[in-house]
């Protein structure tokens, strides 16, 4: 493996391993607020329960996300050290701010985990709302800051030299807005159908009704809201990369070559060599359509990019359609849940629609990284779109294989053993959190 | 704007040593305490700092967004030359980090808490090590951009005794600051008095590890010794530190205060750094060549130095109260309501 592989290897694991983990550290303090007030209001235990139970998986994933995240940040540096230099005060703004939320967040979190009974009940609910609220604006930032390198701003580039540098305008590039609602509400899809996945299992089996029925619907509401707005954000996301980015769209639609009325490819296996995908089903017009809003505009393909500025086709078309095929599985999926919902209450319990629930559990992860994976190879070979190769940023230091290959253990391991954690706080669910009305809870035993 | 943004670096690593330095500093006393008295300690430890935690290593990572937004050459430089101590530093933060929420946040308690222990403790030894060997390579000036081959470059840039012993002064000084800040959280008059043997034996080995700094030093043929006493700040820092460490020695068992042997270990170890950091402002990293990446020569354009100062302006007018604020709503531990977050029965 060669230096130049390895280090894109290794950004692309700590990144992909940190995207589930900050997403799920992002997004369940908000299921735990809301599980959290409806104990306040209604003093039901079991929504205590399901808010004690849910603030572990928080405090995990906080943790394993708030050090990849530092991992990334000197990563950044030890990878691509020319990219820093010159990209560092310019789209440094969103780090300087998530800097701050970040910092709310861990406080928050020390106030909300270990503040129970200390604080008045809602000043300690507060807390809870404010680490989702923090964890909600510096993943936003951080999604502004990755939005420059795809849309470049804020700077002249002239002559090799970076003039002129405006943060602000760096910061509020033209990517920025599309990106962060996209991801935005795919953190909010994919931990709100992850979550309902795992409740829904422990329903099927019939353990502790009552609290995993609490636990499903909220995660399920919120995952389920969010799956049916996600298409409009991604309409809004396409569009966007039609204008500012052709060769990304080209490479993850596949559309070798520029034409009007262009047809919308689904599926297939795409042909660098021949240029053309195989296997595919094509719908006339419609990419025009998607991307520009009308069925007759013509849509750049690939042979108006220069070939050394062609991104490669293959991993972001099947990745881009692995994406929307899942996010149009977990769009059908929330409509059943809202029609059983208004209509259909008998459905709500029956094994079928937990069952769907259950094998959509790692649906809208997938969805995440393999959007992610469009969004970073689909800009290739650019680490800053149009201005800076990425091959031109890589660290100088040899053997970067081996640092890959200790990520690659490090990263492996810990997922193992976040899983293994929260099987065991599912599978402690009826000892910590069975308790019959009127006992009082659990006495702490340390073993 | 340029003072504001240089002002919170130092700060930010100064906050890092004094408070995320204590959480090392725990698992290294863990490391060093008798099985006996292993699980009390590791108990008293967890409720000081547990909550404080996740706010702790906020500070590095202040540190180092303020070095790539700010002092973009000096951050690549410092990625480039020091990249196999900053990956060894990274491997300890992982572990250190989720070791310790681990072994809090298991459901079951059974021996995988003494795999998650040995983690935390021995990570809590290496992070500090490797912080220290860091700020030892950015003074020792063997940092060499234009290096010819992949030793000098990579290896001797950071492997030197000035280096190594600025990396143990370093994990001295975490313990030596946590065994103090734990003194006022002992819950018992036995552990009190067995928390305050530990400070005094651990404010003994960091004063042999400061020593042990000076050898290296003058075997490296590095003029600490001027660089500290040369110049009146550096004299009058010591000598202020001096007097505290000897106040701390006579009122450590005297006197039963939470908060006045805190401010004295913190006060010294404010100065070790105040001496060391005046003697080489403005300079961060000295490179081989006798080139120094002083941080006013390499600062960011003006306009992205505003946009960072107002940045962290701001962003204290936030962090500062509530994190205030949080440290004052926990530092009586021993409440009775507040007990450890419930663990599980051995199924």
């Amino acid at each position: 493996m060669d230096d130049f592989l390895a280090a894109r290897s290794q950004m692309a694991l700590s990144l992909g391993f940190h995207i589930i983990f900050s997403c799920i550290g992002m997004v369940m303090p908000f299921f735990m607020a809301v599980a959290h007030y409806y104990w306040l209001r209604t003093q039901d235990v079991t929504y205590k329960n399901v808010t004690r139970a849910w603030s572990k998986g928080v405090a995990i994933f906080f943790a394993t996300g708030a050090v990849s995240g530092t991992v990334l940040s000197f990563e950044l540096g030890l990878l691509w050290p020319k990219f820093m230099e010159h990209a560092g005060p310019i789209f440094g703004m969103p780090f300087s701010l998530e800097g701050t939320a970040f910092f709310i967040e861990a406080i928050a979190l020390g106030f909300f985990l270990y503040g129970w009974d200390r604080f008045n009940p809602w000043f300690h609910w507060f807390t809870g709302v404010v680490v989702g609220v923090s964890g909600l604006a510096s993943g936003i930032l951080v999604v502004a800051a990755n939005a420059w390198m795809n849309s470049p701003a804020g700077f002249d580039y002239v002559n090799g030299q970076y003039l002129n540098i405006d943060p602000i305008a760096a910061m509020f590039n033209d990517a920025w807005l599309s990106q962060a609602l996209h991801m935005t509400l795919a953190a909010f899809a994919a931990t709100g159908f992850a979550v309902a996945g795992v409740h829904a299992l422990m329903l099927r089996r019939g353990r502790n009704l009552a609290f995993h029925t609490r636990a499903f619907r909220i995660a399920a509401a919120f995952g389920a809201v969010a799956a049916l707005l996600q298409p409009l954000s991604g309409d809004f996301s396409a569009k966007d990369v039609a204008r500012r980015q052709p060769a990304k769209l080209a490479a993850m639609e596949a559309h070798f070559h520029t034409e009007k009325s262009a047809s919308l490819v689904l599926g297939g296996l795409p042909n660098e060599d021949k240029q053309r995908v195989d296997y595919a089903l094509k719908i006339p017009g419609m990419l025009s359509f998607l991307a520009h809003g009308n069925f007759e505009q013509e849509v750049t393909g690939l042979d108006r990019i220069a070939p050394e500025n062609r991104p490669p086709v293959v991993v972001p078309h099947i990745a881009f359609q692995l994406m929307v095929g899942l996010g149009t599985l977990m769009m059908g999926i929330a409509a059943v849940y809202f029609l059983a919902l208004w209509r259909k209450k008998q459905w709500l319990t029956s094994r079928w629609l937990l069952g769907l629930f259950v094998a959509a559990t790692p649906a809208g992860f997938i969805a995440v990284e393999a959007g992610w994976t469009v969004t970073e190879v689909g800009r290739q070979p650019w680490i800053i779109n149009g201005v800076m190769r990425t091959a031109d940023a890589v660290t100088p230091m040899p053997g970067i294989a081996y640092s890959f290959y200790l990520f690659t253990a490090v990263y492996l391991s810990l997922s193992l053993v976040v899983i293994f954690l929260l099987y065991r706080q599912i599978r402690m669910v009826p000892e910590l959190y069975d308790v019959p009305a009127g006992t009082p809870e659990p006495e702490p035993a340390h073993a | 704007m340029d003072y504001v943004v240089i002002t919170f670096l130092y700060l930010a690593i100064l906050l890092y040593l004094l408070l995320g330095g204590a959480d090392f500093g725990a698992g290294i006393i863990e490391l060093f305490t008798s099985r006996k008295n292993r699980r009390v300690t590791h108990e008293t430890l967890y409720q000081a700092i547990g909550p404080i935690w996740e706010a702790n290593h906020m500070w590095l990572i202040i540190a180092i967004v303020i070095l790539f937004v700010g002092f973009p050459r000096v951050y690549s430089v410092m990625s480039v030359s020091l990249h196999i101590p900053l990956l060894l530093l990274l491997l300890g933060i992982i572990a250190r980090g989720t070791a310790f929420v681990f072994r809090h946040y298991d459901a079951v308690h059974d021996r995988m808490q003494g795999i998650y222990a040995t983690i935390f403790v021995y990570s809590s030894l290496v992070t500090p090590l490797f912080i220290g060997i860091l700020a030892g390579s950015a003074l020792a000036g063997y940092v060499d951009p234009a290096a010819p081959d992949f030793l000098s470059a990579y290896v001797w840039s950071w492997m030197h005794w000035f280096g190594v012993a600025v990396g143990v002064f370093t994990v001295a000084l975490c313990g030596y600051l946590a065994s103090v800040y734990t003194i006022g959280e002992a819950t018992t008059e036995a552990d009190r008095q067995r928390f305050i043997r530990k400070t005094r034996l651990l404010t003994i080995m960091a004063f042999a590890a400061g020593a042990l700094v000076f050898v290296a030093a003058y075997y490296e043929g590095l003029p600490l010794l001027t660089w500290i006493f040369g110049n009146p700040v550096g004299i009058a820092a010591i000598g202020l530190a001096t007097i505290s460490l000897g106040l701390l020695w006579y009122v450590l068992g005297r006197d039963s205060r939470t908060w006045l042997p805190r401010v004295l270990a913190g006060f010294q170890v404010t100065m070790i750094l105040l001496a060391v950091g005046y003697a080489h402002f403005p300079d961060f990293i000295r490179l081989r060549n006798g080139e120094h990446l002083s941080l006013f020569e390499q600062l960011a354009p003006a306009k992205t130095i505003a946009a960072l100062g107002w940045a962290l302006l701001l962003g204290s007018l936030f962090i500062l109260p509530a994190l205030g604020y949080l440290y004052y709503s926990f530092q009586h531990v021993s409440r009775p309501q507040s007990a450890a977050p419930e663990a599980a029965p051995v199924p």
